[in-house]
């Protein structure tokens, strides 16, 4: 069959059998993969999304249960036995998982691994000339030296080198179909940039057919072809990237492009929330599973699913309303109003004090070995000399990505001792100087929001004990605390009856709350935000922006907010410090460093971020960075960004000779400042 | 039942999962619902709950007490006079077993939680204050883990001879907790990094108050399997250094006193020996089957479910 299309998807459902109940998690799904296409399938966590593509990878436990049919140029998968199955997975269907480390072998070299998937679907092939291919293909994914490289094993590798390994492993017998299930989740922003540069170059060479799945609609815009929309097992809207990021129909798609946090925009219009938590897949009401969350919802919603509606050419949207939305009737604006900021007379009213100032702060690891004569082997710069203020009422975006200190200067803060060097003053005074009572009572003033709401929050208390633990130790009476916890949930968009159940009864988003309203317990005056939003699925993330910013300005907080996000830093920041390495490199208004940035570094990390908007993503030009971020062990002389800048490599080199021997000190160009000798020369364009 | 709340869309996110039924702590309720449907819980607790109201109850059936000497009747079999027959001196076995169980039960129900809590206290602050503190600590316990405890046991036993059996609880608890010191230190390392502790620790939370609220009951389920096995290594110290005449002394009995006396006459007068020695095997046999019903509910995954 010539003309059958690579894939087909034809009404397929999963089913996970439990105990009591059954698990839906995919439910009558059908699409089509045409060859050469780069299909983008975008949901949440529990949307079905990686266990319709593990259904067609044929590598769903035992204990599930398929129907429907999955169409293989024309063949059945499902009928397939176990033999033949395994002969088209890896020749022809190709898969890269998420975690690159779990996914390769530690016991192998990444040469063996590679030259194994080659040598099993072509006996002919001879060892020497697997050898020979492996080198390759390292080399095609952009593996450095990999004559030598090629004999390493997979821990000797960053998580952006094994994750090409995987993509190389891929394309090694050039197949038809590449599956990624959230290939760059785990890797920062830069690394991410690379890995999908090296996908769209995998998909050329090989011609084959791409499915990307992910939670990241940045990710889909630039890439892919069409994407699909996952909700609640549901295929919700199919369509080309132009026509679902431009006109979408399904309200669901709707809420989550304007609930994204877009480099763009932010910092100009308010997030829009797209509030509550899609429905348990064991027990699934009759009618539309987004019912509940839906602003525009009718009776009729409530009682039959709807299908897949074509709106236009190979436009589908499964929402009864959505011929209204077509016609114009429902505007988007409509649907999902952007909430409206604090009126003026319920803001706080800010001096603009000091809130907390770092000066020269410095922390070094020592390593050592041994264990009864400890010897120095070795130093980590985990923070080396950084500055910074926040006022009051401030936001102090704090961006790097991971290893580049920033968890350890948040640590350093909070310790409320002296650091090993420079110094830390919190309301103006020198935490150094303080004595145990005086440093319990400042605690008041600092309280910190971890990144990981469940790990935050002891699972073994009820909410209202977790709440007021704050005020256990500032002795204040049982009762005063039970007002008070009952004020904060309040505060925080919860209800106060909620105070006596336990975290694991909560959504991630509410958790994140409790862990909100936990910090506000003693009126501090600053909050440490640690990638707040960072493990939150992105419908959910709007909301707690926008509660931190309303915190914000009803309470008169200051935050230091950490975030390795810059669409989100963008959003709620009044000033920004990017990280690179332990030093900040640039630092400045957030409106003049997202609009001019002076360092190559944060030129790199501005472009690589995705964008949510199919057309500015075409127009982008990427400033990408080659390799990984340096071992924090290495001794680095000079400019410690010189082995990844794009800027060094175009300069001259009378003038590179500058950057490998002196160490650049942050300096005030126009109205930020930035740490590099020649930001006056760089003429790289970030859009 | 699944409770659905009304819907607020417009507030916030103020729902919780409109699918489950609120409930209290999962955690605790799930190890309940499996301990519930092993048969090997239920015997166990059957069974020492018997033996316990036997120990409390059982004298009131016999009219011999412990130290009654029935010169007549001496060395004769179970009978209907005497249950279990008599030993050497005429002292009936039954009374003495009720007696003995008594002590046995007690030095067991006391010294094996007694250990537990001795190594919760010491292993979660080492693990947690680290440094030092922990360095000096974990120097002890490995200390006291290579000297053998009963060739320690047997050297201090002189100086328990005058004290009166309540020393050998702490005696035989001094040197159990070592081992489930060292596990529970381990996994108050892996928890002090816990966002929550950190969290709790940067409100200014003191170190026990920390220890109190958030280490300890995350550890209490092995603290409760510990506690409860603990009961059966107790029970095995103090009748084998009875045994050996190092714990229990005469005229106090305890089941280890009672099957030291019998072993001479095991093979010819056998009941001498082997009631004392029934009761005991039974009790450890309950006691280990408790313990090994919670340590499944705890984590599925140890050994004794497979298959």
């Amino acid at each position: 069959m010539v003309n059958a299309p690579l894939l087909e998807v034809r009404n397929l459902s999963v089913d996970f059998p439990q105990n009591n109940s059954t698990v839906h998690a995919v439910r009558d799904i059908s699409y089509v993969i045409n060859r050469g296409e780069f299909l983008g399938i975008v949901g949440e966590s529990g949307s079905g999304k990686s266990v319709s593509s593990m259904a067609v990878m044929g590598l769903l436990p035992s204990s599930a249960q398929v129907s429907g049919d999955i169409l293989f140029r024309g063949e059945s998968l499902l009928d397939m036995d176990d033999r033949k199955l395994s002969r088209l997975r890896g020749n022809e269907i190709a898969m890269i998982f998420q975690d690159p480390l779990s996914a390769l072998t530690p016991v192998y070299t990444v040469g063996n691994q590679i030259a194994e998937g080659l040598l099993l679907h072509d006996k002919a092939l001879s060892k020497q000339a697997a050898a020979t291919r492996a080198v390759e293909l390292l080399r095609i994914v952009g593996i450095p030296a990999p004559e030598r490289r090629v004999k390493a094993f997979p821990h000797e590798f960053s998580g952006g080198m094994r994750q090409r390994v995987m993509i190389a492993i891929a394309i090694a017998n050039n197949p038809n179909l590449i599956i990624a299930d959230e290939p760059t989740t785990a890797l920062d922003v830069t690394i991410q940039a690379q890995i999908l540069e090296v996908l769209q170059k995998a998909k050329e060479i090989t011609g084959a057919a791409v499915v990307l799945i992910t939670h990241d609609l940045g990710v889909v815009a630039g890439n892919a072809d069409r994407i699909a929309v996952m909700y609640a097992g549901k295929l919700v809207e199919t369509g080309s990237v132009d026509d679902v990021f431009n006109r979408p129909h399904m309200p669901y798609t709707l809420g989550l492009l304007r609930s994204v946090p877009n480099l763009i925009t932010a910092g100009k219009t308010r997030l829009v929330p797209l509030e509550g938590r899609p429905p348990s897949l064991d027990a699934l009401p009759p009618g539309c599973p987004f019912e509940q969350r839906c602003p525009i919802a009718i009776d009729a919603c409530r009682e039959t699913e709807p299908p897949l509606l074509s709106i236009g050419s190979s436009h589908e949207a499964a929402c009864l309303r959505a011929p209204e939305i077509a016609a114009g009737q429902l505007q988007a604006a409509d649907v999902f109003p952007r909430p409206e900021p604090i009126p003026a007379a319920d803001q706080a009213k800010v001096e603009g004090r000091t809130v907390l100032e770092v000066t020269d702060v410095k922390r070094y690891f020592t390593l050592t070995r041994g264990a009864v004569f400890k010897r120095e082997i070795g130093k980590v710069k985990a923070v080396d000399g950084i500055s910074f203020d926040i006022h009051e009422g401030e936001v102090l975006g704090l961006v790097g990505e991971s290893g580049c200190g920033k968890s350890t200067t948040i640590l350093e803060i909070l310790e409320l001792t002296s650091p090993q060097d420079g110094s830390i003053k919190i309301d103006g005074v020198d935490v150094s100087t303080l004595t145990k009572d005086q440093r319990l009572a400042k605690r008041k003033d600092i309280q910190v929001v971890f990144q990981d709401p469940m790990a935050a929050l002891d699972p073994r208390l009820t909410i209202e004990d977790i709440v007021a633990e704050p005020l256990t130790v500032h002795n204040v009476s049982k009762a005063d605390q039970r007002r008070r916890v009952g004020e904060l949930l309040d505060t925080v968009g919860l209800e106060a009856s909620m105070g006596s159940r336990y975290p694991h009864e909560f959504s991630g988003g509410q958790r994140q709350r409790i862990g909100i309203a936990r910090a506000l317990a003693t009126e501090p005056k600053l909050l440490i935000l640690d990638e707040p939003v960072s493990a939150l699925d992105v419908s959910i993330q709007a909301g707690v922006i926008n509660l931190l910013e309303d915190l914000k300005e009803r309470l008169g907080l200051s935050y230091l907010f950490v975030a390795h996000d810059l669409a989100v830093v963008r959003q709620i920041a009044d000033k920004v410090a990017v990280m690179y390495l332990g030093r900040i490199v640039e630092s400045g208004r957030v409106a003049d460093v997202f609009a001019r940035p002076h360092h190559p570094y944060t030129q790199a990390l501005m472009s690589a971020v995705p964008i949510p908007d199919p057309d500015a993503e075409r127009s982008r030009k990427r400033i990408l960075l080659d390799g990984d971020l340096p071992s924090p062990t290495d001794e680095i002389s000079g400019c410690r960004f010189h082995s990844r800048c794009p800027l060094f490599k175009v300069l001259d080199p009378s003038l590179q000779q500058r950057c490998l021997t002196e160490d650049p000190q942050l300096r005030v160009i126009d109205t930020s400042s930035a740490a590099c000798h020649h930001a006056e020369l760089n003429t790289l364009q970030v859009t | 039942m699944a409770v659905i709340e009304p819907l607020d869309l417009d507030t916030t996110a103020s729902l919780v999962d409109p699918g489950k039924a609120p409930k209290r702590s999962s955690r605790g309720r799930l190890i309940w619902i499996r301990l519930r449907s092993t048969p090997r819980f239920w015997i166990g607790v059957t069974v020492v709950a018997l033996m316990i109201i036997w120990a409390i109850i059982g004298l009131w059936f016999t009219h011999w007490s412990p130290t009654d000497q029935d010169l007549i009747n001496s060395r004769t079999g179970p009978s209907g006079s005497h249950w279990f027959g008599t030993d050497d001196i005429g002292q009936d076995i039954y009374a003495e077993t009720v007696v003995g169980l008594r002590k046995s039960l007690a030095i067991g129900l006391i010294a094996g939680p007694l250990s537990t809590l001795l190594s919760a206290f010491v292993g979660s602050f080492a693990g947690y204050v680290g440094g030092k503190a922990d360095s000096v600590i974990s120097w002890f316990i490995n200390l006291l883990l290579v000297v053998p405890a009963f060739f320690l046991l047997v050297l201090i036993s002189p100086l328990l001879k005058d004290k009166a059996w309540v020393a050998l609880i702490f005696f035989i608890a001094a040197f159990t907790w070592m081992v489930m010191a060292q596990v529970i230190r381990a996994q108050t390392k892996s928890l002090r990094d816990r966002d929550f502790v950190k969290a709790a620790r940067f409100m200014g939370v003191g170190t026990f108050t920390i220890l109190r609220r958030h280490i300890v009951p995350n550890v209490a389920s092995l603290l409760i399997i510990d506690a409860t096995l603990g009961v059966v290594y107790a029970i095995i110290a103090e009748t084998s250094l009875s045994y050996f005449g190092f714990g229990i002394q005469p005229p106090q009995v305890s089941l280890g006193t009672l099957l030291a006396d019998g072993t001479s006459a095991a093979t010819t007068r056998p009941w001498v020996f082997l009631f004392p020695a029934g009761v005991l095997i039974l009790l450890l046999f309950a006691v280990s089957l408790i313990g090994d019903a919670l340590r499944d509910a705890v984590d599925p995954t140890s050994g004794a479910t497979r298959g």
